[in-house]
């Protein structure tokens, strides 16, 4: 095993690792360790942010968070799940400029609430002729055939 | 009102970038000719990629993300077979990494050759761009040799390559890099030692080590500023680990060192696709999937300006349930608001451009200050030229 997933079970018990493969590690924390977590990752660990995923399932929004260390070529996810009636979290953002961006994504297309994010303006959508509770990535978004996917 | 805030001025460059030709919009706060912030507003073009890919097979999702990006063409669907390949865990036959390895080479190769050439035009040095863009023409002729088109390999797909590099192609490649190589060492020999070029790029638009590690960068960026990252050597795929090869890495972080890192990088390339060439072996190019079983994959490749990423969540079906795609220039633009800080309008634009950002779209633009056109393309090319002009009347030449 390697000394970062060691240590990593070490400080946070409640973690559930699923190994993929060597070098493809998903490991489920709850909701409210997040920060923590990325925190070691990131300022102990050195681990580089490659990107966030938020994925609409069943059971609720699961964001994936894709830590990337470089030493050893080993993608840690760590996996948050937000229940549907409460779609919170905290932001990564305050601390963490990589994850600015990618929160502003996921808030505009999945309508994720992340907590305590500096700027949550949306990134990608246009802010003239979008309507913001239209949400692309949810399973319940319905394609219209008006202005906005047309585009005219 | 302050003092402060009453000296300060918007330029807004976009929603079409004028040099790079890109639908972003870059707004500089300036104090005369100084920038102090810089806000970014991306989305003018979103295609929604994201949502269209879980309506697609696996065979159909290569030729959608191929098209993300015109430029480097074969890394989108590089990384997102590598996902699919990860998510059903099969090896490849050797011959098939190979030619992996060679097409996506060839790509960096041209890549970093059209961006030498542009920030060459955008420091007013005509004769680079020229000289860069004629050598990768031959970069281009390879291509159409081997898969039939010039751009848009189509060479991807889950379980192979779709074209095979034939025996007699070898030479014609080889000739190729040949020629490529010494055309590039005299075009990095002369950038390189021109005191004008190290006077206008050294010292500006510097993203230091911290800055970089902070904003997650990723790709010639990084390696720029001191961090040693490549995906290549890092989480070895294709054939990366058989060849030997180094990674490029600077501390310095400014234009200079950026350019200096793509220049030495072509080099590294043409190392590769020879020891690729010369290792080939015989054997088929493809294994056929015959399913992707439920689960998750992760696909990355190093592209010409970082780390690609696509995640694939799978449900058994034979369309994925999940498709994240992140290029790397969404990782390397947002550096953008710490790298011009300090700067003048005439060094932003460059500043700007240094992390090559895909390019695409027309050239069009338009800026205003109390209902004014301001700086319109040609007027920033002109500032940049006029700042190159006054170090070249220093240096006397």
């Amino acid at each position: 095993m390697n000394e970062s997933l060691k240590l990593l079970i070490e400080r946070f018990p409640q973690a559930g690792v699923f190994e993929k493969n060597p070098r493809r590690l998903y490991i489920k924390i709850p909701r409210a360790e997040l920060t923590a977590v990325a925190k070691f990752l990131h300022n102990e660990r050195g681990m580089r942010l490659s990107i966030c995923t938020g994925i609409d399932t069943r059971e609720g929004f699961e964001i994936l968070y894709h830590f990337s260390e470089d030493k050893t070529g080993i993608i840690y996810t760590i996996k948050v799940l937000v229940p549907k009636d409460d779609p919170q979290v905290d932001s990564l953002g305050p601390w963490f400029p990589a994850a600015q961006w990618i929160e502003r994504e996921m808030h505009e297309l999945l309508g994720v609430n992340f907590t305590g994010h500096p700027n949550l303006m949306p990134l990608l959508t246009s802010d003239t002729d979008w309507e913001p509770e239209r949400k692309p990535l949810r399973r319940d978004y319905e394609q219209r055939s008006d202005i906005h996917e047309r585009g005219n | 009102m302050s003092e402060e805030i009453k000296n300060q001025r918007i330029v807004p460059i976009g929603p079409y970038h004028p040099l790079q030709e890109e639908p972003e919009f870059f707004k500089l706060i300036v104090e005369g000719e100084k920038v102090v912030d810089l806000e970014i507003h991306l989305g003018y073009n979103h295609r929604g990629h994201e949502f269209i890919s879980p309506e697609l097979t696996y065979e159909q999702i290569p030729f959608l993300v191929e098209r993300i990006c015109g430029i480097c063409s074969n890394s989108h669907p590089l990384a997102c077979v590598l996902a699919i390949e990860d998510c059903v865990g099969i090896k490849l036959p050797a011959r098939a990494n190979y030619i992996r390895s060679i097409i996506h080479e060839l790509e960096r190769i041209h890549s970093h050759l059209l961006w030498v050439g542009l920030a060459g035009h955008f420091i007013g040095y005509n004769t680079v761009w020229m000289w860069a863009w004629r050598y990768r023409e031959h970069i281009l002729e390879v291509f159409e040799m081997i898969t039939g088109n010039r751009n848009h390999y189509a060479a991807n797909k889950p379980g192979g390559v779709r074209w095979d590099v034939k025996p007699e192609q070898v030479p014609m490649i080889e000739a190729a890099l040949d020629l490529v190589e010494k055309k590039t060492m005299m075009l990095t020999k002369a950038v390189l030692d021109d005191p004008v070029i190290r006077a206008r790029l050294e010292g500006v638009g510097i993203l230091t080590r911290e800055q970089a590690i902070a904003w997650s960068v990723v790709g010639p960026t990084a390696r720029a500023s001191g961090v040693d990252i490549d995906v290549r050597r890092d989480d070895p795929h294709c054939a990366y680990d058989q060849v030997p090869w180094n990674v490029i890495v600077l501390p310095e972080g400014d234009v200079f060192a950026k350019a200096k890192v793509r220049l030495l990088e072509i080099f590294e390339s043409i190392k590769i696709i020879r020891g690729c060439l010369k290792d080939l072996s015989d054997g088929p190019i493809e294994i056929s999937i015959d399913e992707v079983p439920p689960g998750e994959g992760i696909g990355r490749t190093e592209a010409p300006r970082g780390e690609v990423f696509h995640y694939i969540r799978s449900d058994g079906t034979n369309r994925p349930l999940r498709h994240k795609i992140r290029a790397p220039s969404y990782m390397n633009i947002a550096s953008n608001v710490v790298a011009v800080r300090g700067g003048s309008i005439a060094d932003a634009a460059l500043t700007l451009a240094a992390v090559d950002p895909c390019y695409c779209c027309t050239e069009r633009m338009a800026a205003f200050e109390d209902g004014k056109l301001k700086f319109s393309g040609k007027e920033l090319l002109r500032l940049s030229w006029e700042r190159t002009e006054r170090l070249r009347e220093r240096f006397k030449r």
